[in-house]
């Protein structure tokens, strides 16, 4: 047994109201440049629907991900080390930027700079790539909230799977969110397909990264990617990829998409796994048995060898004691609602979802039904087959029995949970129907609905934080605290300046000085002449 | 005799060329590792560079182990294993025809793709466009070479190998070169410019061809703190151990 820590991530999707807030900040803290438009380390795509890049989870378009050879062994699904190299000067299975889309802007500039016409200007759309006016036919989310879908809806790879259209009419469609980043996988194969070397696991945390020094821009990682979460930034010809936000983990923040997430949907915390299981485990013959592998090459961070494994894998008593409070843990293992996007592509994925129950329980009150009672929601768990295929499609390889058993237990917690808070009588045979006892159903309540903030994120700071602390006593003013001579400085050279918003003549700073003295309320201008102290003297020099 | 103008051109303009194409390897490869790539440009356009940059790639590649023979080989050590002047000349010459129509070819839908598409255009550098002058030009001669090769009776590998030996044995024998046809001549020189700009031009990639890749394992980790990006720390800027992380 070989313990390793890995950093990992739970997505609670039925919390999840497709805000793109996440993608938002992300954006704006990792890929905001040029080069990088296309770039969303954190997308939220519709399902059904195509996903980002369009269609990219059909492998056999794709060639992502692992896949077995005839003897059973693991092998890259693009091919092995010879074709690798054979194929890097014309990458066969690499999206285009159209499979993304052609980054635009607008020229605004012209709704300043038209000149009089009868018409408003308009700010055209342009390509950034050529500069040229363009039409905007596709971007990240274009099909959000199925838009569209009735068009191309029947292009999403799992819905082909699952082999029954569904009918995208608005009250015959389910609908959810989901919310991707990189999966920081246990056995990446984006880290196998490149030919240089540049990408690799944080033996710390699992965090894989690539080395912007080392990378040569080959592209096989792209490919390589079954997720397509290895972008490949057009104006550097390095490939780029979600960090993790490595620098905040490293310091015990959550990542900006978890932090700014306004649903709370987004557990963090640490899993141990054994490295030596990880390859035997996603060399599992049967797909449907690629999510109880992976499981099982988690371990239990309570069970005395496991910490006395971790302690000789020199992994830190306060990383052991997070992963004991690790919430990715008691959704995985202990209550085993979480489950890994994608197994069937054996690259271990470590960002897992608990499947939305809100579709089935939208059915059922759509029905007029009590959409909060245990039997309706069962009865129409077993009934909504397509549904519950397409999240196995996602989820479970298509095995429809885990997805069962995790929406039968959210289900059983509304129900066993409404009944409290009605200040009804609890009723114990819902939690025994799903194998659970009335007090996990509570604390599972606790962990999904109330997610306290330190209770969703448990993150070990990283073990040189100690250098940046005693850093920090030499650097920062060790006066700068509540009370002392250097609080409130900053403040009073901001906003105590009586000019600033009360007079829009008097400007306390940029720009030509105003007449001394001289004060001017726009109000009272009826827009004739130039009183004094509306502009500033023809001699002042800006 | 050597005039001034020979010795220039064959022997200090070679110098100083390497010369550059060595040092600025290294200070690229040490201060500019983040533009140490391909910039390849699959992503705007596929169809055409499909087929025209392997074309390229292996042409040049078979192209390069030609030359390793042609100019790295003496005769004489070819003529000690019994292998005539002739057979020789015709292999080199057939083959390398081969390798160069290939490279051209697939040069010629590089430039294609990367004057008529856009996209293609809209990311091509002022150094992309002279170092494709300075390809094409090396290329073409090279070509015309070979072909040349095949109809002339000139036996560059008495002239033009000896004098590229002859450089790098640091004994240089400039006088070789005024003899050479003008297609040799315009050849040697275009190419030693073009090393000259090989450090400042994305061709750099080449030195990082990923043969490792054969060799490591798939799956790499690293540590966190084994490393800080691949730069080395430099000179007065190592940092305070403040409580050695338990190793």
């Amino acid at each position: 047994m070989k313990v390793m820590a890995q950093m990992a991530m739970v997505m609670n999707l039925d919390k999840c109201i497709g805000c793109h807030t996440c993608s938002v900040t992300c954006k704006q803290v990792w890929t905001n440049k040029s080069g990088a438009e296309h770039v969303w380390f954190n997308n939220v795509e519709t399902r059904p629907g195509q996903g980002y890049p369009r269609t990219y989870e059909d492998q056999d378009k794709w060639k992502g991900g692992w896949t077995l050879n005839k003897r059973g062994k693991l092998k890259l699904k693009a091919g092995g080390r010879l074709k690798n190299l054979a194929t890097i000067f014309s990458n066969p299975n690499l999206p285009g930027i159209n499979d993304y889309y052609e980054p635009w802007t607008y020229d605004y500039e012209n709704l300043t700079t038209a000149p009089a016409q009868d018409h408003m200007p308009v700010a055209r759309p342009k390509s950034l790539l050529t500069g040229e006016n363009t039409e905007i036919t596709w971007s990240s989310n274009w099909d959000d909230d199925l838009a569209g879908s009735v068009e191309h809806g029947h292009n999403d790879p799992i819905l082909k799977q699952v082999g029954d259209k569904i009918k995208f009419e608005y009250e015959q469609a389910f609908m959810f969110y989901l919310p991707r980043i990189c999966e920081h996988c246990l056995n990446p194969s984006c880290v196998a397909s490149c030919p240089t070397g540049a990408i690799y696991k944080r033996e710390e945390d699992g965090i894989v990264l690539v080395d912007q020094d080392r990378c040569r821009g080959w592209r096989q990682c792209v490919t390589g990617c079954p997720y397509k979460k290895m972008y490949f930034n057009h104006k550097t010809g390095k490939v780029e990829k979600c960090t993790f936000c490595y620098p905040r983990i490293e310091i015990g923040q959550p990542t900006i998409c978890s932090e700014t997430c306004v649903g709370r949907l987004r557990y963090l915390g640490l899993m141990f796994y054994d490295q030596d299981s990880v390859l035997e485990a996603a060399s599992t013959t049967d797909e449907h048995g690629l999510y109880e592998a992976q499981r099982d090459v988690f371990l239990d961070p309570k069970d005395p060898e496991v910490i006395r494994q971790a302690r000789l894998a020199d992994i830190p008593e306060d990383w052991i004691e997070a992963a004991q409070r690790s919430p990715i843990w008691s959704l995985i293992n202990e209550y085993k609602v979480a489950l890994p996007l994608h197994p069937e592509y054996r690259t271990m994925p470590m960002v897992w979802y608990i499947p939305p129950l809100s579709p089935v329980v939208d059915a059922v009150s759509e029905t007029g039904e009590d959409a909060e009672r245990k039997d309706n929601l069962f009865a129409a768990i077993d009934r909504l087959r397509i549904p519950i295929e397409y999240l196995a499609g996602l989820f479970t390889a298509g095995d429809t029995a885990p997805v069962d058993k995790v929406l039968r237990k959210l289900a059983a917690m509304r129900s066993y949970m409404r009944d409290i808070n009605m200040g009804w009588e609890t009723n114990e045979s819902i939690a025994e129907a799903v194998g659970m006892t009335g007090q996990e159903i509570k604390d599972m309540y606790r962990l999904l609905a109330i997610a306290k903030y330190d209770e969703r994120y448990v993150i070990p700071p990283a073990h040189y934080e100690d250098a940046h602390k005693l850093e920090n006593i030499a650097t920062e003013c060790s006066l700068n605290v509540d009370g002392g001579p250097g609080m409130g400085g900053m403040d009073a050279s901001f906003g105590a300046d009586p000019n600033m918003g009360a007079d829009p003549g008097v400007s306390s700073y940029n720009g030509p000085a105003r007449p001394e003295g001289v004060r001017i309320n726009l109000l009272n201008w009826n827009g004739q002449g130039t009183p004094d102290g509306l502009f500033p003297d023809g001699n002042d020099k800006p | 005799m050597a005039t001034v103008l020979d010795v220039f051109l064959w022997l200090i303009f070679p110098y100083i060329c390497l010369t550059i194409f060595v040092l600025g390897h290294i200070v690229r490869y040490r201060y500019d590792k983040f533009g140490w790539t391909s910039r390849s440009s699959q992503m705007y356009e596929d169809s055409i560079l499909r087929w025209a940059n392997p074309m390229f790639h292996f042409g040049i590649l078979a192209v390069f182990v030609g030359h390793v023979m042609g100019l790295g080989i003496p005769q004489s050590w070819t003529d000690a294993v019994g292998i005539s002047h002739e057979a020789y000349h015709f292999m080199a010459i057939s083959v390398g025809a081969l390798a160069g129509v290939f490279t051209i070819v697939g040069l010629i839908g590089l430039l294609y793709r990367r004057r008529f598409t856009k996209l293609v255009l809209g990311a091509t550098t002022k150094m992309d466009k002279l170092m494709y002058l300075m390809l094409g030009i090396v290329i073409l001669s090279g070509l015309v070479n070979t072909g040349s090769g095949a109809v002339g009776d000139y036996n560059y590998r008495e002239g033009v190998s000896v004098w590229f030996r002859s450089i790098f044995y640091f004994n240089p024998r400039p006088e070789l070169m005024p003899d050479a046809p003008l297609s040799f001549q315009i050849h040697a020189l275009a190419a030693i410019a073009l090393f000259a700009l090989w450090p400042f031009t994305r061709l750099v990639h080449a030195f990082t061809a990923p043969l490792g890749y054969f060799f490591r394992p798939y799956v790499l980790y690293r540590s966190r703190d084994a490393h800080e990006g691949s730069r080395a720390r430099r000179r007065g800027w190592d940092k305070v151990d403040t409580i050695p992380r338990r190793r």
